[in-house]
């Protein structure tokens, strides 16, 4: 058995930690790329949504590097993210690329058949070590994050332009020959001292831009073509809410340790939606207010073409705009997207945020010289 | 005077019209129904929902406005779930709230959500809970219900037995012209609002039929077929219209008297992208039913329409004739 698994963003770190840690033999797939994404859009439904295409360009390319298994989690709904393990059986068998799918999830809160793939997996390990496993994979997962949310405060107070990212980039680059959680932590820690150790501007203060939508998209830095980067580079911070750690606990890991998840989200999208309804949506209103209410400049809406709960999230934004004086951008990806119009997009949002803000401390200091 | 509730035609009023009027009759509101859709209809929901929407969802918002100001109430229900462990779509659980956040000067609206995915007995709850806008008497509304039951369960019956719902919901027997061809069994898949609503579907239904074709359509499988049928899914299917879709191509590739199979697919629709595949696939690997699958969107053109359908009728005639050729007794 040859694992392999669908990138997403920085995923594979946390994936690569834990096949490395229960010793499993595995292929990760080259890294997102357009061929990747031409090949899935070969095979996948011409109006599936753009992760399953990505996902599908991915095990095709590592199927060629001789993985025979895919690894990757499930659900029951209401979105179609819980049936893409069967959309891909189907569409992978029928195209003669002979891969079996091993889904962890819950299939209906039943512990011990996800313990059967656990074992399926691992061979056989014991309980205890896999607790233990589990346990350094959420912690990896976690450091993962907030490096990545140090890239995020670094970017538009770096002195040079672009080095955070040549430090960054090295590291997503250089893990790949790392091995095993503690190596993997090290090698976090390493470079997250490099990116401190950059001459950074302590005085200059940001534009704030929230990042929200459907989590492939927003997490996956191939599919919305480096947007944390090019912001950071336009000296705006970014912040993004939903994250490679939330996801993996929330799909795998809170199965086998108990977690407590934030939800101060769904407090927030109360006034607005009123129910969860798949996907992300709730997640995208209530983390809209909650960027609002802290003072947030903009938000950024990021969803791929025909994402159910995400157009249910853009019907109800200018809502949440209106009452919290706070503009949204909202950018749909698919297959197409070309680069030049998408920057264009962010640039002039951008510029519109600056000159708010400008108005606003002109308008302050009016205020505070009496006028 | 009697309360007023509007009810837009389209979405889920084809599938439980008969229970919802019933209800609200009983409990002494006047029921109102928006046009059929029309072209008015149709571009008034497009220009007001979010582009990247399905066509039936922009449908709703252009029955939304049609009749908005006629009625008190809107009946405007968050749809989460209407089976056991299913769910419907995100969008019909977000749907309320996608009108109130962009359609300006609504009536009151009714928005309980209809939840039965821990349990079908949910639905008498759900029911109090809705009656309560119009009525406090409990038993009444308990009576309400009932009757409305019984209401449903007699146009399950006859869609069952093979009536188009329209027909029922119309209290009008659709004529169809007398065709001197042989009968043909065509089995048509896709959601309800897709395969009944004859502006967007462009008559559809009454064209296969005035062209010698007995139409089959999901809704008249049996629920318990379709439970047999889909166990041998190698997952659950989570959808509601999904697993029934699922479970009917099973049964139209296995009676063996489907002559073939049509999928009418919504422009924008996640469950149709992964269901229509899915089944594709399932019939192309295990059947010679010929299949096709028919693209609606708010640009079709009935002529495209026409000649696809009748290409599709033309070769499953042509077919038999060749086999009849070739068959010793033919
Ligand atoms: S959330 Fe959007 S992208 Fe994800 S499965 Fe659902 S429709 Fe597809
Ligand atoms: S099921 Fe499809 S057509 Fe119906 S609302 Fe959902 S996405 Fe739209």
């Amino acid at each position: 058995m040859k694992i392999t698994f669908p990138h997403m963003g920085n995923t594979y770190i946390v994936a690569k930690s834990l096949l490395d840690d229960f010793e499993v033999d595995y292929v990760i797939p080259p890294f997102n790329s357009k061929k990747a994404l031409e090949i899935g859009t070969k095979y996948a439904p011409e109006m599936s949504c753009l992760p399953l295409k990505i996902n599908l360009g991915n095990y095709i390319e590592a199927f060629e590097e001789g993985a025979d298994t895919v690894l990757i989690t499930g659900g029951c709904g209401p979105c179609r993210f819980g049936y893409y393990c069967e959309m891909s059986r189907e569409i992978l068998n029928d195209n003669g690329f002979n891969m079996d799918i091993l889904t962890l999830e819950l299939p209906n809160g039943n512990l011990k058949e996800f313990m059967k793939r656990i074992r399926k997996l691992t061979g056989g390990f014991n309980i205890p070590k896999v607790i233990k496993v589990v346990k350094d994979t959420l912690h990896v997962s976690k450091k993962v994050d907030s490096l990545e949310k140090l890239t995020f405060k670094a970017r538009p107070r770096e002195v040079k332009k672009g080095s955070v990212d040549r430090v960054y980039k090295d590291f997503q680059k250089d893990i790949l020959n790392v091995k095993g959680s503690k190596q993997i932590l090290k090698s976090i820690e390493n470079t997250k001292n490099k990116i401190m150790r950059l001459e950074i501007d302590k005085d200059y203060e940001p534009l704030k831009v929230g990042i929200v939508g459907e989590i492939y998209t927003t997490i996956d830095f191939f599919t919305n073509l480096n947007i944390d980067s090019k912001l950071g580079g336009m000296g705006v911070e970014v912040d993004r809410a939903i994250t490679v750690s939330g996801w993996i606990t929330e799909h795998i890991l809170k199965a086998i340790i108990p977690y407590r998840k934030d939800i101060s989200y769904k407090e927030a999208s109360k006034p607005y939606l009123g129910a969860m309804i798949g996907g992300h949506a709730q997640e995208t209103i209530g983390n809209s207010v909650l960027y609002a209410n802290m003072g947030y400049d903009g938000i950024i809406q990021i969803y791929p073409l025909t994402c159910m709960p995400e157009i249910v999230a853009e019907s109800i934004l200018p809502s949440v705009e209106r009452d919290h004086d706070i503009p949204v951008l909202t950018l749909i990806l698919d297959e197409m997207t070309g680069e030049a119009g998408y920057i264009t997009r962010i640039e002039a949002f951008i510029d519109l945020l600056k000159k708010r803000k400008e108005r606003r401390e002109i308008g302050e200091e009016l205020i505070l010289s009496g006028n | 005077m009697k309360k007023k509730i509007g009810i837009p035609k389209c979405l889920l009023y084809y599938q439980y019209y008969p229970l919802w009027k019933v209800f609200f009759e009983e409990l002494g509101a006047e029921v109102i129904l928006s046009d059929n859709t029309t072209k008015k209809i149709m571009d008034d929901g497009v220009k007001l929902c979010v582009d990247e929407a399905c066509l039936p969802i922009k449908l709703f918002y252009g029955h939304v406005l049609n009749i908005k100001d006629k009625v008190d109430y809107l009946f405007i229900p968050r749809l989460t779930s209407v089976s056991k462990n299913e769910y419907i779509c995100p969008k019909f659980g977000g749907l309320p709230d996608m009108i109130k956040h962009t359609v300006k000067d609504l009536p009151k609206i009714i928005d309980t959500e209809i939840n039965l995915r821990k349990s079908k007995k949910k639905a008498f709850t759900t029911a109090l809970e809705i009656g309560q806008f119009f009525v406090s008497d409990k038993t009444k509304i308990k009576k309400a219900f009932k009757e409305a039951i019984t209401s449903y369960g007699e146009y399950r019956k006859k869609v069952k037995q093979g009536v188009i719902p329209t027909d029922i919901l119309d209290k009008k027997l659709s004529v169809v012209k007398k065709n001197d061809e042989n009968m043909l069994n065509i089995a048509v898949i896709g959601h309800s609002y897709n395969l009944y609503d004859k502006y967007t579907n462009m008559n559809m239904i009454e064209k296969l039929k005035n062209n010698g074709i007995n139409v089959i359509t999901v809704d008249m499988v049996d629920g318990k077929i379709i439970d047999e049928k889909v166990k041998q899914l190698n997952k659950q299917m989570f959808w509601y219209f999904g697993r029934k879709a699922i479970g009917s191509a099973y049964h139209f590739m296995e009676t063996g008297e489907i002559d073939g199979i049509i999928y009418l697919m919504a422009f924008g629709c996640g469950v149709d992208s992964f269901i229509c595949d899915f089944i594709e696939r399932k019939i192309r690997k295990n059947s010679e039913i010929p299949f096709i699958v028919l693209n609606i969107d708010e640009h079709t053109g009935e002529a495209g329409m026409d000649t696809r359908l009748e290409a599709f009728t033309d070769m499953i005639r042509w077919r038999y004739r060749d086999e009849n050729n070739l068959s010793a007794h033919g």
